[in-house]
């Protein structure tokens, strides 16, 4: 088997759909999209316009789907998608598009572009049209089980770090747990804060949870190249682990598309409502702040500021939960320009980052965050996505910018009232 | 044989120069001429030898002929008998049957290239013209035979100037107007139905004051008469203009005079001096009295759409929506089940993919 | 043909024409186009006040948080044609008498001087957009031919239709008819042209605010 032009073509004309039949009527050619593009508008090349960057799958639709298509190529009239024409669209779907959808909350006649991106990924990659990068990326998560390639020792040798350093032991499959953890390679490889964060969240809150050997890892490969049957490979192992061990309710990391993948595109991919919940950690904190679950005490003093994940806000709903439990902890905390939905992507989600042909590209359109985040002065940068964290990390080195990125959710677990965590005993 | 002057004739009929001064005075202001020309032309139209004019009606109705002399008196139009020596009209004058016909000759033969030749009704052409005879003889022979020796041909009324009624769809007679026939004479459209009488007063009180055709537009007509549209001058214009329509002919605003494009009124597109001139003595004109203009003086007012019809609507019914939308329905439910059918065709080839599907073979 | 006899062609049998091809497209396109169908959403959806599909469509109509800035020239003109077009096609008396013979519902007309300039404005802000089509980069470069065409076809019933009251250029008569067949020609392009949008753009709006209202977010 292998990617064939015929297969891609294939897979577009089975996800056009009636909103994207709907869309492409509507375009007036305005080029608004343009304008919430950093892409464009930070290099000013008209050909970074969103609705540009679908041309390919428009022309599909308008040549099966419409009659006056359809006559046309009856007639021989119409120019057919090539391999050509969608190897030179790569960079244009892929390399500088971070499905960050800020095109969808700006059109005028409201077409939902990122929707049609996403889409358009399907038969790019299957007529072999995804970047080495994302293919590898793939292969590794189906192959290893995480993008990274990090296997189930490397989280037990975090879980001892996490014993080591808090005192807390890490439960590994329990069956019957509320809780099962997810979490993305990154806060694996580079964040470990993270897992040792839940540990005395959890401690503190005195829940029950769980990670699964079977499935730690919430990232998903197959959502950012755009292939569903990979995503659905990826989604159905926490699925099956979820229901192995009976869990309530799982929770998505710091990971922006980890939660789109597991919570929003997971039911339909695997075609089934799930069994269980799905819940960011910010909701899960945000949950227990309510119940009374998490005390906090002390404030940040440093001037801080907030990057909205795109995948977790504006493309997952999760909205107030990031402001309501920073101000938990931050009392010098200044809001970024156009936040909440509004916000501008890091640069590097839908896959972005792990593009190589694309990281020039990406620092370049790095200049929206700098220069947003230049003008709150914020000597500190929380988010809630590893990804956006890495992007950030990376972006303000090569800008020298002094500024420390952080995560909210361990900035919440260094604010625990202490004599609460301290003592010993198991969850 | 020669006419008497136009002044000589109007001294034996008693009327004073006063008058006469004053009729030129009208003649020069509905033409649009500078007021000081009144007397110019009261010269020049004194010393005028009356023309013989030959009048052919065909087929009529002989509503202009009443129209011009059903009016008032005295009027200024009744002068246009004084102005002209009207040697063969058939419904006005007292001969008939050979002695008729054979003062129209005569004026053919005595006058021959000066006199003036007006025409009311259209010429039928159809099966040799047999649809309208006099003495025999087809409209078509008449016109061409009385063309010849003419001056100039003044075409009064829609028929004789368009084709009028008798050339309304289906037009059975086959039906056309003077000048689709003469097309070597000087031709003068006075168009309506009926005309303006002061409208063919003036046309000859051009031509015997300047010995020549006043300018016309581009059907014919004389400009100084038909250059502006009814809507233009409307007294109810300005009704127009705020929007202030009438919606039934017994409404609120029928009752106060307001437009009457809605019941229509095809004012806009119809050129003529009613809304000027007016009608029966100045006293009035159809929007004066309540009822849209029927664009009588325009060709092919007749089969324009309804008379209550306003310009906006539809001129006919809209016969093909009933069919287009059974067919745009028929079409598109035909377009989606083989959409349908297209896209369940590439579902049924889909291969689940694999890593190995995302690499191309590179040869 | 004279000017009334194209004058009665073009108000009776081109308008019967026009309006055919006019149904026939647009029933065929929004068949060919809604019912392709969608997966429905098996994601259990989260609930928050102003989102939905009917909120977008509304709330669609303003342009969101900082877009105004980025290009108010687009938004002005924007707007000011289109609100533009609905008050010269709908509130003028000649145009409100048409829609009453073709539905029997009618409703007031604004003054003949009010739709007038309503008229000038729009031209204006027409050509404002055609001067930002063609001197925005970004705009330049997604036009086709197909976006001049749309243009044209929107603009010129507005032109004839203000020649015409003011007996510019050509006689009434003629100028009517031209009016009338500039809008026949737009009829007959809407459904195969991005005009289409006057009735897709309510779809559009509802399917992308439903998708996001079930993530409870407001687009």
């Amino acid at each position: 088997m292998s990617a064939t032009l015929n297969k891609g073509i294939g897979v577009l004309k089975e996800i056009i759909d009636a909103p994207i039949a709907s869309f492409f009527s509507s375009c007036v050619h305005c080029g608004l999209c343009a304008e919430a593009c950093l892409f464009y508008t930070e290099t000013g090349d008209p050909k970074y316009t969103p609705i540009h960057k679908l041309e390919p799958l428009r022309r599909v639709y308008q040549q099966e789907y419409t009659l006056t298509g359809r006559l046309t190529k009856m007639l021989g009239l119409s120019k057919p998608v090539t391999d050509d024409e969608l190897d030179a669209w790569q960079p244009l779907v892929y390399d500088s598009c971070t499905l960050c959808g800020r095109c969808s909350l700006v059109c005028p006649v409201g077409n939902d572009i990122v929707y049609m991106v996403r889409k358009l990924r399907e038969g790019m990659a299957i007529s072999g049209h995804a970047p080495d990068g994302l293919v590898e990326a793939a292969g590794r998560s189906v192959e290893i089980g995480s993008p990274m390639g990090v296997r189930l020792p490397a989280v037990k040798a975090q879980m001892k770090h996490v014993l080591e350093d808090t005192g807390i032991e890490i439960p590994l499959d329990v069956t019957g747990a509320e809780y099962m953890v997810l979490m993305s390679s990154m806060e694996i490889i580079s964040f470990p804060e993270y897992l040792a964060a839940i540990a005395r969240i959890m401690k503190q809150a005195k829940k029950s949870w769980t990670l699964c050997s079977d499935a730690f890892e919430a990232t998903n490969s197959g959502i950012q190249i755009g292939v569903s049957d990979i995503a659905r490979v990826l989604v159905q192992r926490i699925v099956d682990g979820a229901e192995k061990l009976k869990v309530k309710t799982v929770i998505s990391p710091e990971c922006g598309h980890a939660y789109t993948a597991l919570r929003w595109e997971g039911p339909n991919l695997i075609g089934r409502p799930y069994t269980f919940d799905v819940l960011h950690i910010l909701e899960v904190l945000d949950g227990f702040y309510d119940q009374g679950l998490l005390k906090i005490s002390g404030f940040e003093e440093a001037r801080l500021t907030f990057h909205d994940p795109c995948q977790l806000v504006r493309r997952g709903g999760v909205l107030e939960e990031p402001r309501k439990l920073l101000k938990l902890v931050a009392n010098n905390y200044v809001e970024m320009s156009d936040p909440g939905k509004m916000n501008w992507c890091c640069g590097g989600g839908g896959g972005v980052s792990a593009i190589d042909e694309a990281e020039n590209l990406r620092l370049v359109a790095f200049k929206t965050k700098k220069s947003q985040l230049e003008a709150t002065g914020a000597k500190t940068l929380v988010t809630a996505c590893a990804n956006c964290r890495i992007v950030l990390e990376e972006g303000l080195e090569h800008y020298k910018m002094n500024v420390h990125v952080t995560g909210l959710t361990e900035m919440i677990a260094d604010h625990l009232a202490t004599a609460e965590i301290n003592s010993r005993e198991m969850p | 044989m020669d006419h008497e002057t136009l002044g000589e004739r109007l001294r034996e009929q008693g009327i004073s120069r006063r008058a006469f001064l004053k009729f030129c005075a009208a003649m020069a202001s509905i033409m649009a001429l500078p007021p000081g020309t009144a007397n110019a032309i009261a010269d020049a139209m004194s010393k005028a030898t009356r023309p013989s004019v030959i009048w052919l009606s065909f087929q009529e109705c002989t509503g202009c002929t009443e129209s011009l002399t059903r009016s008032y008196t005295p009027t200024l139009e009744s002068l246009i008998f004084d102005m002209i020596s009207l040697d063969y009209h058939h419904t006005l004058q007292a001969a008939s049957g050979f002695a008729a016909e054979k003062s129209r000759i005569d004026a053919m033969r005595n006058f021959y290239g000066k006199y003036l030749l007006v025409v009311d009704g259209s010429i039928p052409l159809h099966d040799g013209g047999i649809y309208s005879t006099i003495a025999g003889r087809t409209n078509l022979d008449l016109l061409q035979e009385a063309a010849k020796g003419a001056a100039a041909i003044i075409a009064v009324g829609t028929c004789a100037s368009f084709g009028g009624i008798p050339n309304a769809k289906p037009n059975p007679t086959g039906a056309v107007s003077v000048s689709d026939i003469i097309k070597d004479k000087p031709v003068v459209n006075i168009s309506g139905c009926p005309p303006i009488p002061a409208v063919i007063t003036g046309v000859l009180a051009h031509y015997l004051t300047f010995g020549a055709l006043p300018e016309l537009d581009d059907l014919g007509r004389p400009r100084s008469f038909y250059g502006e549209t009814i809507h233009d001058r409307c007294y109810r214009r300005p009704f127009y203009d705020q929007g202030k329509f009438a919606k039934t002919f017994d409404d609120e605003g029928a009752r106060n005079g307001w437009c009457l494009f809605e019941l229509g009124c095809k004012g806009p597109t119809t050129h003529n001096a009613c809304a000027t001139t007016k009608w029966n003595g100045g006293t009035s004109f159809p929007i004066e009295s309540g009822h849209g203009c029927l664009g009588c003086s325009e060709p092919h007012f007749w089969d324009a759409g309804s008379f209550y019809s306003a310009l906006s609507m539809p001129a006919s019914a809209l016969s093909l929506s009933t069919d287009a939308a059974i067919a745009g329905a028929a079409i598109g439910v035909g377009v989606s089940i083989a959409n349908r059918f297209k896209k369940r065709a590439a579902k049924s080839v889909h291969v689940t993919a694999t890593i190995a599907d995302l690499e191309k073979q590179h040869e | 043909m004279n000017e009334v006899l194209f004058l009665t062609w073009v108000r009776g049998m081109g308008l019967n024409i026009a309006i055919g091809i006019f149904v026939l497209g647009t029933l065929l396109r929004l068949l060919e186009i809604y019912t392709l169908g969608r997966k429905p959403d098996l994601a259990t959806p989260r609930h928050r006040a102003g989102a939905s599909g009917l909120h977008t469509v509304f709330r669609r109509s303003l342009p969101p948080p900082g877009m105004f800035k980025k290009s108010p020239a687009s938004y002005v003109a924007g707007y000011v044609f289109h609100i533009g077009l609905f008050i010269v096609v709908l509130l003028s008396a000649q145009h409100i008498k048409l829609i009453q013979s073709l539905t029997g519902v009618w409703w007031p007309n604004l003054p003949a001087q009010f739709i007038d300039a309503a008229t000038v404005v729009t031209l204006a802000a027409m050509v404002l957009v055609l001067v930002e089509r063609i001197n925005k980069p970004v705009k330049r470069f997604l036009s086709t031919f197909e976006d001049y065409a749309a243009w044209m076809l929107t603009f010129l019933p507005v032109l004839t239709g203000y020649l015409a009251t003011h007996h510019l250029l050509l006689p009434y008569t003629a100028m009517l008819a031209l009016h009338i067949i500039s809008v026949e020609l737009l009829l007959v392009f809407l459904p195969f042209t991005k005009l289409m949008h006057v009735f897709t753009l309510w779809g559009s709006r509802w399917y992308n605010g439903d998708v996001n209202a079930k993530k409870g977010v407001a687009v």
